[in-house]
This record gives C-alpha cells, sequence and structure tokens, in this order.
C-alpha cells in the first residue's frame, strides 16, 4: 500500500504543478496584447536570449553536422548508399537535431539564467516591489522572455542548420572525399518546404516551454539562495525532458 | 500634520490570516488618520509584516475587510487593485530595488511605466528626489554597489516619486546602524512635514518608534492590543506592553 500511496502522492503533486505551469502560460498570453507595451525589455531580452546563446549553438550544431556526416557515409557505405549522405545531413539537421540540440542548448544557458533571475528577485522582494509600484510582474518579467525566447529560438536554429551542413559538407569534401557538387546537390534534391517551415515551428514551441518553464520555477522560489538554486536546476532539467517528451508528439502532429 | 479631526484614511476591520497551521492575524483591528504616522510594534512573527502586506494588496486575508479612504479593498480585482497601490509607496526591509537597473531608473521606475514623461524629465525627477535624501552624483550606479544604508535611502526615494498618499515602512531602521537609522528616522519625519503623507511604519525599533510616530499600536498574538501616542504607550498599565517597550526577556510575553 506504501507504494500506491507513494505513486499516488507523486502524481497529485505533479498534477498540481503542471497545472500551475499551464496557468502561468493563459496568463502570459492574456498579458502580451495589454498594454503598457514593453518593448524596451523585449528588446533586451531578444538580444540575452540571442547573445548567450549562439557561440554554444553554432558549436553545437557545428559538430553535430560533421558526425552526422563522418557517420552516415560509414554506415551507408554497407549498402551504397554513401552518396546520400548530403540529403541526411539536411533533412536531420533541418526535422530535428537543429530545433531539438538548439532547444537543449538553450534550455541550460538561458532557461538557468531566467529562473535564476526571477528566483532571486522573488527571494528579495522586488517581484512584491513590483507590485507596489502597480506594475503586473507577469506583463513586466515574463512575457518579454516568452516573446524573446520564442522569437529568437527559430532564428537560432536557422543559424544551427546553416552551420550544421557546412560542418557536414567539410567533412564530406575535405575528409571523405566526397565530390562537392555531389554533396551540394543532394543537400537540396529531398528537401520540401514543409521540412523547414515545421522545423521552425517546433523551435519556436521550444522557446515557449523553456520560458513558460524557467520562469514559472524562478517565479515560485522560496528558501532564499539555497532555493535560487534548487529553481534553477529545475527549471533546466523539467525544460529539457518536456522538449524530448513533446518533441515526439509536435513532430507526430507535424510530419 | 494630523488633528482629532481628520479623517480616516485607511482602516482595517477584523482581519484574519492564517498560513497552515501558523495562526498569524487573529482579528487584528487598526485606524490610520490622514496625515497621520502610525507606528505598529510588535515581536517577531507576531504579523507586522503580514499586516503591511494586507494593507497593500500582496496578501490576500482569510477574513476581515480593509477600508482605504473609504473603498473596500479585498474584493476588488487585480485591476481596480492596481489603481488603489498608485496611492501608495512601501518601502522594503532589504530595500527591494531592481538589480538590473541603475539607480535612476529604480527611483523613476513609476514614472515610467505609468507616465509619458521623456528620460531626461524622469531622471530629473530621480535625481530631486535622490537629493531630499541627501544622495547626490549616483544616479548611474547599480544597485549592487551601494551600502545598506544608501540602499534604503533610495528605495525610499523610489516610493515617493510617485508622489503617494500613504507611504508604508517596513522595519526601516532594521539592519543599518544607529548613526544611520536615526537619519532614516530623521528623513521618515520630513517626508511627513514636507508631502503631507499618512505614513505606517512597522519596527520593533522603540526608539525610532517614540521618534516618528503620532500614535503607537501594538500587535500580539495578532490583534492590536493597544494603541496610543508615545506618552501614552509608555505609561501604559498593560504589562504585555510594558514588557516589549522596555525589551525585558522576562514578563507575560513567553519567548523560550
Amino acid at each position: 500500500m506504501n507504494l500506491l500511496r507513494w505513486i499516488g502522492n507523486h502524481t497529485i503533486r505533479f498534477a498540481e504543478e503542471a497545472g500551475r505551469v499551464m496557468i502561468l502560460f493563459a496568463r502570459t498570453l492574456g498579458w502580451i496584447f495589454r498594454p503598457p507595451m514593453q518593448g524596451r525589455e523585449i528588446l533586451k531580452q531578444m538580444e540575452e536570449v540571442g547573445v548567450r546563446s549562439f557561440p554554444v549553438v553554432i558549436i553545437t550544431a557545428g559538430f553535430t553536422g560533421m558526425v552526422l556526416a563522418l557517420q552516415s557515409f560509414t554506415v551507408f557505405k554497407r549498402f551504397n548508399a554513401e552518396s546520400m549522405v548530403g540529403t541526411v545531413v539536411a533533412l536531420s539537421m533541418i526535422r530535428e537535431l537543429g530545433p531539438v540540440l538548439t532547444g537543449l542548448m538553450v534550455s541550460g544557458r538561458v532557461g538557468s539564467a531566467m529562473a535564476a533571475e526571477l528566483g532571486t528577485m522573488r527571494v528579495t522582494e522586488q517581484i512584491d516591489a513590483l507590485y507596489t509600484l502597480a506594475t503586473n510582474p507577469i506583463k513586466y518579467l515574463i512575457v518579454p522572455r516568452f516573446l524573446a525566447a520564442t522569437i529568437m529560438l527559430p532564428i537560432l536554429v536557422i543559424f544551427a542548420d546553416v552551420i550544421g551542413i557546412l560542418g557536414g559538407y567539410l567533412v564530406s569534401v575535405q575528409i571523405l572525399g566526397t565530390n562537392p557538387t555531389l554533396y551540394i546537390r543532394r543537400t537540396w534534391d529531398y528537401l520540401e518546404f514543409n521540412d523547414l517551415y515545421s522545423g521552425l515551428l517546433k523551435a519556436a514551441f521550444f522557446g515557449m516551454i523553456i520560458a513558460t518553464i524557467s520562469c514559472y520555477q524562478g517565479f515560485s522560489t522560496e528558501g532564499g539562495a539555497e532555493g535560487v538554486g534548487r529553481a534553477t536546476t529545475k527549471a533546466v532539467v523539467i525544460s529539457s525532458l518536456t522538449i524530448l517528451i513533446s518533441n515526439y508528439f509536435i513532430t507526430a502532429f507535424l510530419f | 500634520m494630523m488633528d482629532r479631526n481628520s479623517p480616516i484614511k485607511l482602516r482595517v476591520v477584523n482581519l484574519y490570516k492564517s498560513f497552515g497551521e501558523k495562526h498569524v492575524l487573529r482579528g487584528c483591528d487598526l485606524e490610520v488618520q490622514e496625515g497621520e504616522s502610525m507606528v505598529v510594534i510588535g515581536g517577531s512573527g507576531s504579523g507586522k509584516t503580514v499586516l503591511i502586506k494586507c494593507i497593500i494588496g500582496l496578501i490576500q486575508p482569510d477574513e476581515g475587510k480593509i477600508y482605504v479612504d473609504g473603498l473596500e479593498i479585498t474584493s476588488l480585482n487585480e485591476r481596480k487593485l492596481n489603481e488603489v497601490r498608485k496611492k501608495f509607496g512601501m518601502l522594503f526591509q532589504g530595500g527591494a530595488l531592481f538589480d538590473s537597473l541603475r539607480i535612476w531608473e529604480n527611483v523613476g521606475f513609476g514614472l515610467r511605466q505609468h507616465t509619458q514623461l521623456s528620460e531626461e524629465e524622469i531622471r530629473r525627477i530621480a535625481s530631486e528626489k535622490l537629493r531630499l535624501l541627501g544622495l547626490r552624483d549616483i544616479e548611474d550606479l547599480m544597485p549592487a554597489e551601494l551600502s545598506g544604508g544608501m540602499k534604503k535611502r533610495v528605495s525610499l526615494a523610489r516610493a515617493i516619486a510617485m508622489e503617494p498618499e500613504i507611504l508604508l515602512y517596513d522595519e526601516p531602521t532594521t539592519g543599518i546602524d544607529p548613526m544611520m537609522a536615526d537619519a532614516i528616522n530623521g528623513l521618515i519625519i520630513q517626508m511627513r512635514e514636507k508631502l503631507s503623507v499618512t505614513s505606517i511604519a512597522i519596527t520593533h525599533d522603540m526608539r525610532s518608534a517614540y521618534k516618528i510616530a503620532d500614535r503607537i499600536a501594538m500587535l500580539y498574538q495578532g490583534k492590536i492590543i493597544e494603541v496610543g501616542t508615545p506618552e501614552e504607550i509608555k505609561n501604559s498599565p498593560n504589562p504585555i506592553v510594558q514588557q516589549f517597550i522596555q525589551g525585558k526577556s522576562e514578563g507575560p510575553i513567553k519567548l523560550m
């Protein structure tokens, strides 16, 4: 019976937390269009998300494209399909690895920062101070971060896709000796507009997930510095898991 | 200044608030006249901060009513409550300055959010308020670069920037050296005189309380047990009040 109690307890707590996150998500959406517009804050956050993540995303994408080329060449050789490497790299990056790996990297860099900033503000009464200055903290703090993540993630993914394909090109052509023209042609041969469009839509969703979960963790922090640390860890772990799980369902829906 | 016939600015009626098993406020009543400086005293954990947070709507009481200028605020929606909040300015215990903004942006925060003034105008008004509190040339610093006393003064400048009618002080002299504490007391009195605001301060610093208060109210076990002028409180026959104001660990209030 203790096992049942444990399962029941955790299920209830999970449902409560998930519910609170969904409520925050709905309230955030509600506040996007209500004035006053926090243009300055939105731009500041977009710069934070973009600038903080850019180097990490580029390095991740570059090496991913490179290893993709290496792996697919080696494996496809087994059934004489090594000319398809360009296609594999392009389609894998654009449909899947670009959005997902970028999402995971950004969740680590940006998600943790959002949770830490908002968590610190919570424990030092700065969020209470916002209320006393007749300013809604969701409007002032969360909406700019939400919009910044939703807009910047697809942009980062475009860069990731390009660098990934470039990485694949470098390995295929310089190391494996593939014909450059062939690689480039294969990149485009089987690519459909739907691949790109859906990949970027996934990226936007991941941005929403990262912002909502990280801001929720920051906002609901309690317990001083230790609480902020816990909130930061939870933000990264939960956003990453949510990205990976929802990735399956979003992909099934889109493709 | 306040006189016997000033209208009632703020009224708290029969307030109850619990956090799980902890019953913090148990039927708290308080009346504050316009222009008055009311100081609420009480031991740690007596509910002073909870009371002040209920007054400004940060915490929703379980039962009871709060009237600001005759308007009952506990049943208001967020939008209307926000309008009422514009009448208030609050000084938090740790200052609660926004770490990512410069000092002038902190002080001018309300102005930026709620007015159409230009950046230069806002900066000018912020400088003016800072000067009122004895601070100059710190407009471009970040909060992390200031000492505790300076942070409190900047926080006060931020609270008065929108020229509020009611000022709330959460332990204004706690955590700073005695000289700065006295300076803050002086500033609080100045605010009252120059800006004709109603002020409510919570503290356990009796010296500060005697200096700044028109009336003092003592919170004990979730209720206000006595209200009076500093003279009346000093001479109170209530042993609970006497134990607190004299700072004795022995008496009707059990500490350990």
